[in-house]
């Protein structure tokens, strides 16, 4: 049984764990407003809000996700929202649909309700109310009509209205502002009874059925109710030959019909698999934190103080709301920009099997060849760690594409030094999209050990480097394309580590 | 006045195809596509597939009670392949199904024994096997020929534009009820309600009395649900006339971008004479169209293709020869500018060539030839009301053209690493369906007794904002509050035998329809006033709703006056019919006078180029446009936005990708880049030039929909003004679109070429 608010209503339901949101809320709720564009994530349509209780459940902290790439197990004790339930009764609009209106930001329609969902969510956020910040929560829509300019003036207006909003108890201004019905208000206390009610049911209740087994795995279940939200009740829970299934984004795109089919193990929930720490001289993350997190992290801000401009570049709001560090890494595209980026961090994975000890394995090494990886199917990656940069290091991500944003790179690259005395004595360097797997080019980091930042060791590097990948053609471009692009992407590492140096020397 | 129907957009509760309540019953239906480009169909195996769970029935060729004929304009394109296939993704079969689900489980249990034949994709070979689909049409002025005799100086040249995915957010789809008399309801997500309905009538063997299209509303259609929604209406209509069930055929994105045309690639061969002073003296150029599999709408693209393909410029010798070239792909279809911006694409690269081969501004051949008042076009209609000159004139000087080139200077010099470029792009669009016949609708208007309006017509609502207008316009001539009036869905059994959503001139015939329906409701209320209140015929107006005799409030208002006519049994029902006035053409001379009027226009384009990474932005777009006398700027400045920025996307990111096998490569939203927020101009000005209008536009405000894509040109051009600013004196191909990977090739010619040595 997966439990969650709809709006304002308790929902418990029997549909399969790894089933879309969106398909829930469209055919089984007969919520029309939530629209399906694409159902890969790509267009924004189907935008809802996820809430969960932070802060002890006094607030619920909401994030836009788009509901196509939602398995609807991972909304279990949440509060989902579509558009119908912050329409204000009486037909009156919030202030994010009155801004749509006046600035004529919606033609056709199909796209609206998703750039209302996204900026409804920006402002129960907590973000700060810029252009910048506005604009941004609005990356992962696609619309085909306006070309954008009045949903930029939308977004102007917006953010003016939102300089008014208090930093604490927002929900009661935002209220007060009608951006949000009034039941939000109720929400933190309404979805913690649900999800007492919930684990009340879970528990072990021999006497009441025989399944005590199924109520003895909900009851060992970290949060207390991770491991019943498969949704099929009949003892078919999901065991270590089941599918892992984490943010959905990729898994939902390519498998949904099987997967839903079937019990799955779901990871985004699972407590301790989120999360970020410092631990010695090492980086530690929970293998489902999301983009969204790494991006908010003040520690991983401090060591890569570009990471912003760096994740910017990775999907969209909404996507790295969902996507996880660890889903990206054992989809292993040979393409993956948060795989690139940790190889180029020297990033190590802990794989356990279920109820096993974890080994762990440098994160290069976990790829075979073509989507093949060094893992057994009853293992999962839970933690994920790196050596923390020192400060002096030098360190850049470079991603082209046809679209710079929300799109699949053509060629991405990361690059690590570490100098002393002017003098290269450690260096990693990643590429993706240049060969079957997201490589980490061994050869091309041993050559740059021991020789100064200067043109000729980065056209001797280049040499090397070329050596090293085996591109392919295909609609993110042609091999000459991607070996031409990977020799600039070089170039503009060192053009950023060594900012004397000059393009003309380079050629 | 904003556009109207956002207010429910922003809510939720428009309805769209996917959105309309499912009756019980409903069979859902899945189409079964072919799997290869171009064979012999020798047979399917449905054996496995029909017991599958859920399935109900598969239908094929031999099912349809009808024709199996839904080509438009040339009969050659099957509903349901027969005895041959000639494109991926040619609907072979339909399966129908309790869930949709079911239906596409079954899908892949079909088995097709084909026999594969060879596949042309390229339209040039298709033309030297002489795969064409109509003959070559050829548009001639003067005597080009001899005039490159008499040329300073004459450049040839190959100028490519590529395909454009419609990407409308709402895919194709149709719901089809049985009816009691043994027809059938269609609602349908299709810009050609009146060509669902004559299909339909063909497939299944009944009147067209006995088909009805409903359409509510569209989630974008942008040409792409002009002839192409056609199909899908009538495979669902033919599930539930065969199975007398509802059947709902809604196709998911990637069936939808396999299976449905695009704007037509084309290759082109150019020949441009200009004299000393950069006079374009003669242009000679051959067109390819890539047309895909079957007919579509492609002869009546090509056709739009040659009215433009001088584009904004006064030519005095043209010869322009068009080939509509069969190949296996999918059936290329209307979109947005309808074969105008690709002919627009050949001029400009054929003025860019001459301009980069003699050493001075594209900008300084392209003012020097605007067209001037009384011009002819190659098809010897006079430019009327020209505004080619004062919009480049006002572009220029409002948006400091001469300032802003010496900026790019400045910045070119100061930067190695970024480039930037500069470049004008103006457009001149005719308005009117070129197929003189369908310059014609009507309206039916109702006035309900409690004085609220309700208004049919042939115009399909897909966020062009065209149901606004319409309402404005009854608003404005009725003397009411636009809150009375309500638009209707549009419906082929209120306004019969329309012409589809297209041309730009939707509002222009609907509008004047509705207008002359509301000009004969309010003279006969009027006569009825001056009866019934004793005033004089002579100077009675109704303004807000008051009925004013002679300026002064005669003692009625609008509600009393209306329900005062229904007690005298006056009629409060108007059914007007409007064809526009003054169009005609003749293909067998090809001149004639096609267009109610041109539409005209200039935009100054920035752009910067990253010379390492060979990305780019598109910095300003500066627009100076002929919109007439618009009666609502609100819709309009979105027309030209939304329009501009379409352009750009198809002259930069987006890609239509197929390989040699005919299967689509970009076939999903993650490998087909549309522009996002993002990449969008940080500047995008819309002035409105102070231009008359002309009287075949709706209350003298121009047609709006398609001219504006064409500013997307200007991208192009500026861009590869950027890359020039890095290499110099290289000569680029003139191929679009200019997608990072071509950017980058531009930069570094050199290496691409190494590269590809090393890879073979």
């Amino acid at each position: 049984m997966i439990t969650f608010f709809l709006n304002d209503q308790p929902i418990h339901t029997t549909e399969p764990a790894a089933s879309s949101l969106l398909d829930f809320v469209r055919y089984h709720e007969h919520l029309m407003g939530t629209k399906i564009g694409c159902r890969e994530g790509d267009c924004g349509a189907c935008t809802v809000l996820v809430g969960e209780p932070v802060e002890g459940g006094q607030r619920i902290s909401y994030q836009s996700m788009t509901s196509c790439l939602t398995p609807l197990g991972n909304v279990h004790g949440k509060h989902v929202v579509t558009v119908e339930g912050i329409n204000q009764a009486g037909g009156q609009l919030t202030p994010v649909q009155q801004a749509i209106v006046e600035n004529n930001g919606s033609q056709c329609g199909f796209c609206t309700p998703g750039f209302v969902m996204s900026l409804t969510g920006h402002s129960l956020s907590d973000k700060p109310a810029t252009e910048t910040n506005t604009c941004a929560a609005i990356d992962g829509n696609i619309c085909r009509c306006t070309g954008y300019k009045s949903l930029e003036r939308a977004a102007a207006a917006l953010t003016a209205e939102l300089a008014a909003r208090p930093t604490t108890d927002s929900v009661k201004w935002l209220r007060e502002k009608q951006f949000v019905p009034a039941y939000f208000e109720e929400m933190p206390a309404r979805l913690a009874a649900l999800r007492a009610e919930t684990a009340a049911a879970e528990a072990p209740t021999p006497a009441a059925n025989g399944h005590a087994v199924n109520g003895s795995t909900a009851s060992t279940s970290p949060n207390g109710h991770a491991q019943s939200q498969n949704g099929h009740a009949n003892g078919h829970f999901p065991h270590a030959t089941h599918p892992l299934l984490s943010g959905g984004t990729d898994l939902l795109v390519q498998r949904l019909d099987e997967l839903r089919q079937q019990p799955v193990r779901l990871l985004f929930d699972q407590s301790g698999r989120r999360g970020l720490r410092q631990q010695g001289g090492r980086v530690v993350l929970g293998a489902a934190t999301t983009a969204s997190q790494l991006l908010e992290s003040e520690l991983m801000r401090g060591l890569l103080p570009r990471l912003p401009d760096y994740l910017k570049l990775v999907s969209s709001t909404p996507i790295r709301n969902m996507g996880t560090v660890a889903g990206n890494f054992v989809n292993a595209s040979p393409i993956g920009d948060l795989t690139i980026l940790f190889l180029a961090l020297g990033a190590e994975v802990t794989l356990a099997a279920a109820g096993g000890v974890g080994r762990v394995l440098p994160l290069a090494e976990l790829y075979l060849g073509y989507k093949k990886l060094a893992k057994a199917a009853d293992e999962q990656v839970t933690e994920i760690s790196f050596p923390a940069p020192l400060s002096g290091d030098l360190f850049n991500f470079e991603k082209v594409s046809k679209r710079t944003h929300l799109d699949i790179a053509s060629v991405n690259t990361a690059a690590w030094l570490r100098l002393e005395n002017g003098l290269i004595t450690a260096a990693r360097l990643s590429a993706g999209g240049v060969g079957p797997v997201p490589l980490l080019l061994r050869r091309t980091g041993e050559y740059l050990l021991g020789r100064e930042l200067s043109a000729d060791t980065v056209a001797g590097a280049n040499e090397v480097m070329q050596a090293e990948i085996s591109p392919i053609g295909d609609v993110r471009g042609t091999a000459a394309y991607k070996r031409l692009l990977l020799r600039q992407l070089l170039f503009a590492h060192f053009l950023r580590f060594a900012p004397a140096m000059s393009l003309a020397e380079l050629m | 006045m904003n556009h109207l129907d956002p207010q429910r957009h922003v809510r939720g509760e428009s309805q769209y195809l996917d959105d309309v309540p499912e009756q019980q019953g409903t069979l859902f239906a899945a189409v079964y596509e072919s799997p290869l480009a171009h064979g012999v169909l020798n047979g399917l195996d449905l054996s496995a597939a029909q017991r599958s769970p859920g399935v109900v029935r598969i239908l094929t060729a031999q099912d349809i009670p009808g024709r199996n004929q839904i080509g438009g304009i040339v009969p050659d394109e099957p509903l349901l392949a027969e005895g041959h296939v000639h494109f991926r993704g040619q609907p072979v079969a339909l399966v129908l199904a309790r869930t949709e689900q079911q239906a596409h489980a079954a899908l892949k249990l079909i088995q097709a024994d084909i026999e594969p034949l060879p596949v042309i994709t390229d339209p040039r070979q298709a033309a030297a096997q002489g795969e064409l689909i109509v003959p070559p049409r050829t548009f001639r002025i003067g005597d080009s020929a001899g005039a490159f005799a008499g040329c300073a100086h004459v450049f040839e040249g190959v100028a490519e534009s590529g395909g454009q995915e419609h990407l409308y957010i709402e895919t194709q789809g149709a719901y089809a009820f049985p009816t009691e008399l043994g027809g059938v309801k269609i609602i349908s997500s299709t810009q050609g309600p009146t060509a669902v309905q004559r299909h339909c009538a063909v497939v299944l063997g009944i009147g067209m009395h006995q088909i009805e299209v409903d359409v509510t509303r569209l989630g974008g259609g942008f040409g792409g649900k002009e002839d192409q929604a056609t199909p899908w209406g009538c495979l669902a209509a033919l599930g539930a006339f065969l199975t007398k069930r509802p059947v709902k055929l809604v196709l998911d994105r990637m069936a939808d971008m396999r299976m449905t045309g695009k704007r037509h690639p084309y290759s082109s061969d150019f020949k441009i004479g200009l004299d000393q002073d950069l006079k374009i003296l003669a242009y000679e150029v051959t067109y390819y169209q890539n047309a895909g599999a079957a007919a579509d709408l492609s002869p009546a693209v090509l056709e739009r293709t040659l009215f433009h393909t001088t584009n904004a410029y006064c030519i005095p010798n043209v010869t322009a020869a068009a080939n509509s070239c069969r190949t296996n792909l999918p059936p290329n279809t209307a979109f947005r500018g309808f074969g105008g911006p690709q002919g627009m694409f050949v001029i400009e690269s054929a003025i860019t060539k001459a301009a980069e081969a003699l050493g001075v501004l594209p900008s300084e051949i392209q003012r020097r030839n605007l067209l001037r008042e009384g011009d002819l076009f190659p098809y010897r209609q006079p430019a009327e009301g020209c505004h080619a000159e004062q919009a480049w004139d006002t572009a220029a000087e409002l948006f400091d053209l001469d300032g802003q080139r010496a900026a790019v200077a400045k910045f070119n010099q100061d930067n190695q690493l970024f480039k930037k470029g500069v470049a004008m792009m103006p457009i001149c669009f005719g308005i009117s369906f070129t197929k003189t016949f369908m310059n014609q609708t009507r309206a039916l208007v109702h006035i309900y007794t409690d004085g609220s309006v309700g208004i049919s017509t042939g115009a399909v609502e897909m966020g062009q904002g065209v149901n606004t207008k319409i309402a404005q316009v009854a608003a404005r001539t009725l003397g009411i509050s636009i809150n009375r009036i309500k638009i209707e869905s549009t419906n082929t059994t209120r306004v019969a035998n329309t012409s589809p959503s297209a041309a730009s001139a939707t509002a222009d015939l609907n509008g004047k329809a509705t207008e002359l329906a509301c000009l004969a409701l309010r003279e006969r209320l009027l006569r009825h006033a001056s009866t019934e209140f004793a005033v004089d015929y002579e100077g009675i107006i109704i303004e807000n709703e008051q009925v004013l005799a002679a300026g002064i409030p005669a003692e009625t208002t609008w509600e009393k006056l209306v329900s005062s006519a229904f007690v005298r049994r006056v009629a409060l029902t108007e059914n007007a019919h409007y064809a526009t006035p003054g169009v005609h053409f003749d293909a067998s001379t090809e001149s004639g006078h096609p267009f109610a009027y041109h539409v005209y226009g200039t935009a100054l384009t920035t752009a910067t180029v990253d010379c390492l990474r060979g990305t780019y932005t598109i910095d300003s777009v500066q627009i100076a446009h002929d919109f007439g006398q618009s009666f609502n700027p609100a819709i309009d400045r979105g027309q030209i936005e939304g329009g501009a920025v379409q352009g750009i996307g198809w002259m930069t990111l987006e890609e239509v990708s197929y390989n040699n096998e005919g299967r689509l490569l970009s076939n999903s939203l993650n490998s087909y880049k549309i522009p996002d927020l993002y990449s969008v101009p940080a500047v995008l000005d819309v002035h409105f030039l102070d231009t008359p209008g002309h009287p075949n536009a709706i209350l003298r405000a121009k047609a709006v929909g398609e001219p504006p894509l064409m500013y997307g040109i200007g991208a192009y051009f500026a861009l590869r003004d950027a890359v020039r600013a890095f290499r110099p004196g290289t000569a680029l191909p003139l191929v679009a679109p200019l997608t990072p990977e071509r950017v980058l090739g531009a930069l570094y010619p050199e290496f691409v070429t190494v590269g590809q040595l090393a890879a073979s």
